[in-house]
C-alpha cells in the first residue's frame, strides 16, 4: 500500500511540472494584453493633449493663469412672523492679496498698511503665518474694511498688482440686541471645530452660529459655498470665467415672534433685570421672548477683543444669560394654581372645602407665616387663589404629600425641558422625595412640603415653562411644545416647510376643575380683593396670578415690611406675574419675571398687562398676509 | 562563495531599463524642486532623493544574497510583523495632512503600508505554490488568500490611504487571476457584488462620504480642489507639445501651479519639459521594464519564483499606469506615486526590493534544479 502511494505521488509531481510549463506561457498573455492596451490608450491621450490640443494649452500656460476664487454663501435671512426681516446680510469688503502677482511684496505691504492706517508689522505677521500656503492662494489681510479705507485702496489698486478687494456677505442684526437671546449670534469657526465631524464642509474663516436660533438652525441657515475658476492675465486681472459653481444661500427662517410686540416688551424691561415670555395658548408659538439686560450681537460679528469678552462674561448682571429659559427661579405664588389643580384632581380637597387662615401655620415647632399678617380667615380654594392665601396651600400641600403634588404638577411641563430647541435650556425642578434622597442623601422633611406648596423651597421654574403651564390651564389641559421658527424656506428646490404645532400632552384633569381654577384666576384681577386687581381693565378681561418669590429666608417673627425697606436690592424678592387674555377666549399668555423686583402685583403685573394690551390691540388690525 | 552561474544569470537588461527610468526621475525632481535647490544647494529633497537611491541600491544588492526559497518559511513571520506595524501605525502613527501613515523609529520615518506591498506578494506566492495547490483552485482554497489581502487593505483604508489600498488590491487580484479563477466563481462574485452597490450607496454611506467618492470619480464637482489640480496638470502636459519646452523651462512647474509636483504629479513635470516624445519614451520604458521582468517569470522553473516575479511586476505595472492615468486625466486622482520617478523614500526602497527579488529569482533559475 505504501509503495503504491509513493508511486502515485511521483506521477502526480511529474504531471504537475508538465502542466505548469505548458500553462505558463498562456497565463502571461492577459498581463501583456492589459499592458499594451493601456499603453495605446495613454499614447493616444497624450497625442491628443500634447499634439492636437498642444497649441491651446501652450497658450494657456504662457499667457494666462488660472485663479480660483471662493464665493461665500449668504446665510439664510430671519424674518418675524409678519415677514419683517430681523437678521439680514450686508456686503463686507475684505482686503486680499495674491502673492503670485506681486513683484515687490515688501513695498506692497507697506503701501497697503499706509492706506489702511495700520502698522505694517500686523500684515507681515499674517504673511509669515501663511508662508506655507501656495502663492496662488489669496491671503486675507483685513476683514470688513471701512468705506474710507476701501476708497483709498480702490483708487490705488491699478498700481498694486495682486491686491484684490473681495466681497463677502456679513451678518447684520437690524435691531441689534433685540431678541438677542433667542436669535443668538455668530463667531468664526475654530480650528478644533473645523477638524470635527459636526462641521464637515466648512472652511476656515467662516462664521457659525453660537447660541439661539443661529446655532440650533445652523444646518439650515448655513448655505453651501460656491467657487469659480478664472482665467487671469500675468498680473492677475480676470480674462475669462472658466467654470463657476454658484453658492447656495442658506434657508430663510420665519419666526413666530412679532417684532412690534418684541420691541414693546423689551422697552418695558429696559432698566430691569428679568424676562418676559409670551406664547400663543392655542398652539405654543412663542410671540415674544425678551431677556434683560441684552447684549450687542454686532460686536460678536466684528470680533470681540479679549477685554471686551472678559467684560461681557464677567458683567455682574450676566447679559449673556437667557433668563427666559436658561435659568430656574422659585415660582412663588404663581405655583398655587397648579397645586390647587393637583389637590382637586386627587380628591384631597373639593370646591367647597375650606381651611382657616389665622396668619400662620404651626407645624413641628415651626411657624409658617401667611403673607397677610392677621390672616384671611376661613376660605375655599377659589378665594385662596384670588387672595393668594399661603396657609390654605400649606394645608393642601400637607394633605397631598410631596410625591402626589410633583406627579400632577409635572404634567404641566414643569421640571422638564420644554423642547423649544435652544441651547442650554434649564429643566427647572419639581422636587420629589426620591429626588431629595438622591441629591442630598437626607430624607424628605414634611416641613419642606409646606414650602414647596407655595412655590418656595426647592421649586425652580423658567418663565417659558410658566407661560406654557398657564397656557395649558387657559386651554383646558393642552400642553404645547413651544416653537420659535414657524417656516423654513429656500434651499435647492425653494421648498417651504411649515412647522406644525406639536401637542406635548393632554392633561387628564377634569374640565370642572379647570373651570374652577380659571374662574379664580380671573378673580385675581377682577375681584376687588384679588392680588392683581391693580391691572384690571374694563375692556380686556385678564386672568392671571401674582407671585413674590423669596430669595432670602425671612427669620421667624421678623417684621416683613420693615425688612423689605432695609434690604439691599439683590436680596429683594423676585416679582412674578403670569396671565392670559382675554379670559374667556385666551389668545396670549404672558409670564413676567423681574429679578429682585419686589412685589409681583405692583412690579410684574403691570408689565404683563401692557404686553397683553399691545398684542391684542395690534391683532385687531388685519394682518398683511 | 557566489556560484558563477548566479552571476551569469543576473539579468542586466532590467538594470539598464531601470537606470533609464531613474535618470528621468532625477531630472524631473531636479526641475520640480529647482527653486528649493537654488535656495539650499546642500539640504534639499533632491539631495535626499539621491541618498534614497543609494540606500535603495544597497537594498537591491543586499537582497540578491539571500536565496528566495528561504522566504517561503520566513513569509508568515514577515507578513505578521508588517501586519502588526499596520495596526501600530493606526494607534501611534504620525499624522500628516489628516492621515496616519508614518511610523518613526530612531528618527527614521517609514510607511509600513509600502512594505506590505512586497510582503503580500511573497505571502500569496508562497501560498499558491504549495504542494496541494493546483491551477484554478477550488473556492475553499481561495478563502485564506482573500483574507491575507482584505485585512491589510482595511487597515490601510483606515489610515486613510486609498492609493496604497488600491495598489494592494490590484497586486492581489493580478496574482489570483494569474493562478486562475474558475469562470463560475467570477460570475458568482460579480453577480453578488453588483446588486449590493445600490443599497450600500443609499443606506450605508453618509452624505459626505458619497460626495468624496463622487469628487473622486468626477473632479469637476470640486473645481477648487481636485478639479483644479487636474486642470493644471493637463495644461502642463498639453503645453509641452511634441518636443517639450526643454529642461528647466517648464513654466507651469516653475510658477507652482502644479500641486504635489515632485510626488504624485511628477509625470506632468516631465511631460511639460520633454513633450510627447519624452512622455512616450517614459511609457515605453515602463513597458520594457515590465516585459523584461515578466521574462524572468517565464524562465523560472518553479512556481514560487515565477509567482513572486509576477507579483512584483504587477506592483510596478499598476502603480505606473494608475499614476500616469490620473495625471493625464483618464483615471480619478487617488494618490499613487510613479515608481522610481516620484520623490519618496519608503516607496523607493520597496521598489528596489521588488527589483532585487526579481533578479534573485532570475539568478537562481537553474540553481534550484541542482538541489
Amino acid at each position: 500500500m505504501k509503495t503504491r502511494g509513493k508511486k502515485l505521488d511521483g506521477v502526480k509531481l511529474i504531471n504537475r511540472e508538465r502542466a505548469e510549463s505548458v500553462s505558463s506561457q498562456k497565463q502571461y498573455i492577459p498581463i501583456y494584453a492589459v499592458m499594451l492596451l493601456l499603453m495605446m490608450i495613454y499614447l493616444v491621450r497624450l497625442w491628443h493633449l500634447q499634439v492636437l490640443q498642444g497649441d491651446s494649452y501652450r497658450f494657456q500656460s504662457e499667457n494666462n493663469r488660472i485663479r480660483i476664487e471662493d464665493i461665500a454663501a449668504p446665510r439664510g435671512i430671519i424674518f418675524d412672523r409678519n415677514g419683517v426681516p430681523i437678521v439680514e446680510n450686508r456686503p463686507a469688503y475684505n482686503l486680499v492679496i495674491i502673492r503670485e502677482y506681486i513683484t515687490d511684496l515688501d513695498m506692497t505691504i507697506r503701501e497697503l498698511a499706509r492706506l489702511c492706517e495700520r502698522g505694517p508689522d500686523e500684515f507681515f505677521s499674517i504673511i509669515e503665518a501663511n508662508k506655507a500656503t501656495p502663492k496662488f492662494v489669496p491671503i486675507r489681510l483685513v476683514s470688513d474694511m471701512d468705506r474710507d479705507c476701501l476708497a483709498r485702496i480702490e483708487a490705488q489698486r491699478v498700481r498694486l498688482p495682486g491686491v484684490v478687494i473681495q466681497l463677502d456677505p456679513k451678518r447684520e442684526y437690524k435691531w441689534n440686541g433685540t431678541a438677542a437671546h433667542i436669535i443668538g449670534y455668530l463667531s468664526e469657526i475654530t480650528e478644533a471645530e473645523l477638524k470635527g465631524e459636526k462641521y464637515l464642509g466648512y472652511y476656515s474663516g467662516e462664521d457659525i452660529g453660537r447660541v439661539g436660533i443661529e446655532s440650533s438652525f445652523e444646518k439650515y441657515l448655513h448655505g453651501s459655498r460656491g467657487g469659480r475658476q478664472l482665467e487671469v492675465d500675468a498680473v492677475g486681472r480676470r480674462v475669462r470665467l472658466l467654470e463657476e459653481h454658484l453658492p447656495i444661500a442658506g434657508h430663510n427662517l420665519w419666526l413666530t415672534l412679532d417684532m412690534d410686540l418684541q420691541k414693546t416688551v423689551e422697552s418695558l424691561l429696559d432698566d430691569k433685570t428679568g424676562a418676559i415670555v409670551a406664547v400663543d395658548p392655542t398652539n405654543g408659538a412663542v410671540l415674544a421672548f425678551a431677556c434683560s439686560p441684552s447684549f450687542d450681537q454686532e460686536k460678536f460679528i466684528r470680533g470681540l477683543s479679549k477685554d471686551e469678552w472678559f467684560a461681557l462674561s464677567k458683567d455682574p448682571r450676566h447679559p449673556l444669560l437667557n433668563r427666559g429659559c436658561g435659568a430656574g427661579y422659585p415660582p412663588g405664588s404663581t405655583y398655587k394654581p397648579f397645586v390647587a389643580l393637583a389637590a382637586l384632581h386627587e380628591g384631597v380637597i373639593s370646591s367647597s372645602s375650606t381651611f382657616t387662615c389665622p396668619g400662620y401655620l404651626e407645624f413641628a415647632d415651626h411657624m409658617y407665616r401667611c403673607w397677610k399678617e392677621h390672616g384671611h380667615g376661613s376660605l375655599s380654594v377659589e378665594r385662596a387663589i384670588i387672595e393668594s392665601c399661603d396657609v390654605f396651600f400649606y394645608q393642601t400641600g400637607l394633605k397631598l404629600g410631596v410625591d402626589r403634588l410633583a406627579q400632577n404638577v409635572a404634567m404641566f411641563g414643569l421640571g422638564e425641558r420644554t423642547g423649544i430647541g435652544l441651547q442650554g435650556e434649564h429643566p427647572g425642578l419639581v422636587p420629589t422625595s426620591w429626588w431629595k434622597k438622591q441629591a442630598t442623601g437626607i430624607p424628605w422633611q414634611k416641613g419642606e412640603t409646606i414650602s414647596i406648596s407655595i412655590g418656595q423651597g426647592f421649586d425652580l421654574v423658567t418663565p417659558l415653562q410658566m407661560a406654557l403651564g398657564y397656557a395649558a390651564i387657559a386651554n383646558n389641559g393642552k400642553l404645547w411644545e413651544p416653537y420659535v421658527v414657524k417656516r423654513i424656506e429656500g434651499g435647492s428646490s425653494n421648498e417651504i416647510d411649515e412647522i406644525k404645532p406639536r401637542l406635548k400632552r393632554k392633561i387628564p384633569i377634569e374640565q370642572c376643575w379647570f373651570d374652577l381654577v380659571k374662574k379664580a384666576l380671573s378673580g385675581v384681577v377682577e375681584d376687588p380683593r384679588g392680588t392683581g386687581h391693580l391691572i384690571r381693565d374694563p375692556v380686556v378681561h385678564i386672568a392671571g396670578k401674582t407671585g413674590t418669590a423669596q430669595v432670602v429666608q425671612v427669620a421667624q417673627g421678623a417684621n416683613r415690611k420693615l425688612l423689605e425697606k432695609l434690604t439691599k436690592s439683590k436680596d429683594r424678592d423676585h416679582a412674578w406675574f403670569v396671565g392670559y387674555a382675554p379670559a374667556s377666549d385666551p389668545r396670549i399668555c404672558v409670564a413676567a419675571l423681574i429679578e429682585h423686583g419686589g412685589h409681583g402685583a405692583s412690579v410684574a403685573a403691570p408689565l404683563v398687562q401692557k404686553v397683553i394690551m399691545a398684542y391684542l390691540k395690534n391683532a385687531e388690525k388685519p394682518l398683511g398676509e | 562563495m557566489m556560484d558563477r552561474r548566479l552571476i551569469e544569470n543576473f539579468d542586466w537588461s532590467i538594470i539598464w531599463a531601470l537606470l533609464a527610468i531613474i535618470c528621468i526621475g532625477l531630472l524631473s525632481i531636479y526641475s520640480a524642486l529647482y527653486h528649493q535647490i537654488q535656495a539650499r544647494p546642500t539640504n534639499n529633497l533632491f539631495v535626499k532623493q539621491v541618498i534614497w537611491f543609494t540606500i535603495g541600491f544597497a537594498v537591491l544588492a543586499g537582497s540578491l544574497f539571500i536565496n528566495y526559497q528561504r522566504l517561503r518559511s520566513l513569509s508568515p513571520w514577515l507578513y505578521g510583523l508588517i501586519f502588526l506595524l499596520l495596526v501600530v501605525v493606526l494607534a501611534v502613527g504620525k499624522e500628516v495632512h489628516g492621515s496616519k501613515r508614518w511610523l518613526e523609529i530612531a528618527g527614521f520615518q517609514f510607511q509600513p503600508s509600502e512594505f506590505m506591498k512586497v510582503i503580500i506578494v511573497i505571502q500569496l506566492a508562497s501560498y499558491f505554490s504549495s504542494q496541494e495547490m493546483s491551477s484554478f483552485p477550488a473556492i475553499k482554497k481561495l478563502i485564506s488568500p482573500v483574507g491575507f489581502v482584505v485585512f491589510p487593505v482595511l487597515l490601510v483604508l483606515a489610515e486613510p490611504d486609498l492609493g496604497t489600498a488600491i495598489s494592494l488590491m490590484a497586486i492581489a487580484v493580478t496574482m489570483i487571476l494569474f493562478v486562475g479563477v474558475r469562470w463560475r466563481y467570477l460570475a458568482v462574485f460579480i453577480l453578488t457584488v453588483i446588486p449590493l452597490i445600490v443599497p450600500v450607496w443609499e443606506h450605508v454611506l453618509k452624505p459626505y462620504q458619497k460626495r468624496r467618492i463622487l469628487i473622486l470619480l468626477s473632479p469637476d464637482l470640486d473645481p477648487l480642489g481636485a478639479g483644479y489640480h487636474i486642470r493644471q496638470s493637463k495644461i502642463a502636459i498639453g503645453s509641452g507639445m511634441l518636443w517639450g519646452k526643454g529642461f528647466l523651462n517648464g513654466t507651469q512647474n516653475k510658477l507652482h501651479f502644479l500641486p504635489e509636483k515632485h510626488t504624485d504629479f511628477i509625470f506632468s513635470v516631465w511631460a511639460e519639459e520633454w513633450g510627447f516624445v519624452g512622455s512616450a519614451v517614459l511609457i515605453l520604458l515602463f513597458c520594457l521594464l515590465i516585459f523584461l521582468t515578466l521574462r524572468v517569470a517565464t524562465r523560472s522553473r518553479d512556481r514560487f519564483g515565477s509567482l513572486i516575479v509576477v507579483g512584483m511586476s504587477a506592483l510596478i505595472l499598476w502603480q505606473a499606469f494608475i499614476n500616469i492615468g490620473m495625471v493625464i486625466g483618464v483615471l480619478p486622482v487617488v494618490g499613487i506615486t510613479l515608481p522610481f520617478v516620484s520623490y519618496g523614500g519608503s516607496s523607493l526602497i520597496t521598489l528596489c526590493l521588488a527589483i532585487g527579488l526579481i533578479e534573485n529569482v532570475s539568478m537562481r533559475r537553474y540553481v534550484f534544479q541542482t538541489h
